[in-house]
């Protein structure tokens, strides 16, 4: 009886961890004039949902960072050149802000729901 | 073989021509050579406006109340030292020496900064530690190593001239002799001091300008084999960032004291090109004392220091005459010089 249990666990711990991969969603954000760009435009804040995966690249000839010491999220991303790109699965809900490091001016807000 | 006098008279003729068409061609790519790419003078020339906060919008009482501050030794705790100190004019608005001396002529860390063009800077100081220049004015008036003051014991000095009252008055009406008043009309002074224009500039416009071939050479090494472009960008050659350039005697941890990433450790803000012939010696640390120098580091493609290195530098293998005519370029960004003049200071009697 306990086994079954067990295995029924494991088959509805699954379907909860496929579930969510499949519905996380992935997201780019291009680093581009020394600026945070989404779909072409300035983006100061972005909303995306817990598990969602957000790729940097970089698009300037000089190398960027990402960096954010959130309580949600805390990572640094060193530095790479153009071309490149890496990126950070938000998996806790909360605010994150995230910026280079090399520059600054470069600084969004992402909210995690 | 020319054996006739015909030959020679014709062989001569072909050689005239030839050469002539050789100057000829010559001529038309050193003339290409003379104008700046498309593009150049919009990223390069040095906008009208500058960037003002709407709660300290400049005003001639502002800025005149500002320059005077500036130059008074009232501010430090001495009474001996001013802001126009360290930040002379007659020297590129810095000092002229490796790294800034402060109160008791104590000798500190890191060099003076020129406050040409500061208005146009996201961050102030060397490691960006503050946002405003209204904020970044006070910081070396209380700092104990540079004036050495405190801002009540100030404010009460100042109140005691009555010529300062007047002043402040006319131009914070709301606020009177205040600490934030002092830091926004030495903000608003600072915002006076920009780049005038240089031979590269009127180079820029097309206008008639003393701008040598060497130095646009070095213009187009700047932005090419060089790499300097990669840090020093815009009109004041400064990307507002923060890199470690491999300085081999660097020992200070510079903005990672402030973020606490990898990358900025032993890191410091790209400073302005502008007017750079004046305001030697080089780097935070004052570590070179020309800018022959500066360059032989940056063809080396530095060292690491405290782990860190931008990835930018690299070696870059620079001939020498590269190198002549990068330094030609660098020089080429010396503004015309700025009439200073210097307030009067009221006295107490």
């Amino acid at each position: 009886m306990r086994s079954y249990k067990a295995i029924n666990l494991f088959f509805i711990s699954l379907f909860v961890f496929f579930s969510s991969v499949i519905s996380a969603a992935e997201h780019t954000v291009e680093q581009k004039e020394k600026q945070f760009i989404k779909d072409g435009a300035l983006v100061e804040k972005m909303t995306v949902k817990v598990g969602d995966k957000i790729n940097f690249k970089n698009q300037d000839p000089w190398f960027h960072n990402v960096f954010s010491l959130s309580d949600i999220k805390s990572f640094d991303l060193g530095s790479y050149p153009k071309g490149e790109s890496k990126s950070v699965v938000f998996d806790k809900a909360g605010t994150a802000e995230v910026e280079c490091a090399i520059h600054p001016q470069m600084f969004m807000e992402i909210e995690v729901k | 073989m020319l054996d006739s006098y015909k030959d020679k008279v014709t062989f001569r003729r072909a050689a005239c021509i030839i050469s002539s068409i050789g100057m000829l061609v010559m001529a038309f790519s050193a003339s290409a050579a003379m104008k700046p790419d498309a593009g150049d003078a919009s990223v390069f020339l040095r906008p009208s406006g500058i960037p003002q906060p709407a709660n300290n919008l400049s005003t001639p009482e502002r800025v005149k109340l500002g320059k005077m501050l500036f130059f008074d030794p009232r501010l430090s705790g001495s009474n001996w030292i001013s802001c126009g100190t360290c930040h002379n004019p007659a020297l590129g608005w810095s000092d002229g020496l490796k790294t800034a001396i402060g109160h008791n002529m104590k000798v500190l860390e890191r060099s003076t900064p020129t406050i040409l063009n500061t208005g146009y800077q996201g961050l102030q100081f060397w490691d960006g530690r503050e946002r405003t220049l209204e904020k970044q004015a006070l910081g070396p008036i209380v700092s104990p190593g540079e004036m050495a003051q405190d801002l009540d014991e100030l404010v009460k000095e100042l109140k005691a001239v009555p010529e300062y009252v007047a002043l402040f008055k006319e131009a914070y009406p709301d606020e009177g002799v205040s600490k934030t008043a002092i830091g926004k009309a030495i903000a608003s002074f600072e915002r006076t001091v920009v780049s005038q224009d240089s031979s590269f500039d009127r180079w820029l416009k097309g206008m008639e300008s003393d701008m040598s071939k060497a130095a646009m050479n070095g213009f187009k090494l700047f932005k090419g084999k060089a790499r300097c472009i990669m840090c020093h960008n815009g009109f004041n050659f400064a990307d507002d960032g923060f890199h470690n350039i491999g300085l081999p005697g660097n020992k200070d941890e510079g903005r990672y004291a402030i973020k606490k990433v990898k990358v900025m450790k032993g890191a410091f803000k790209t400073p302005t090109l502008r007017d750079v012939g004046l305001t030697a010696p080089y780097m935070h640390n004052g570590e070179f004392g020309t800018l022959k120098e500066v360059i032989e580091h940056y063809n080396s493609g530095g060292k690491k220091n405290l782990g860190n290195l931008d990835p930018n530098m690299q070696a870059l293998h620079l001939s020498k005459k590269e190198k002549s005519d990068l330094l030609e370029f660098l020089l080429s960004l010396t503004g015309d010089a700025m009439e200073v003049s210097i307030p009067q200071l009221p006295v107490n009697h």
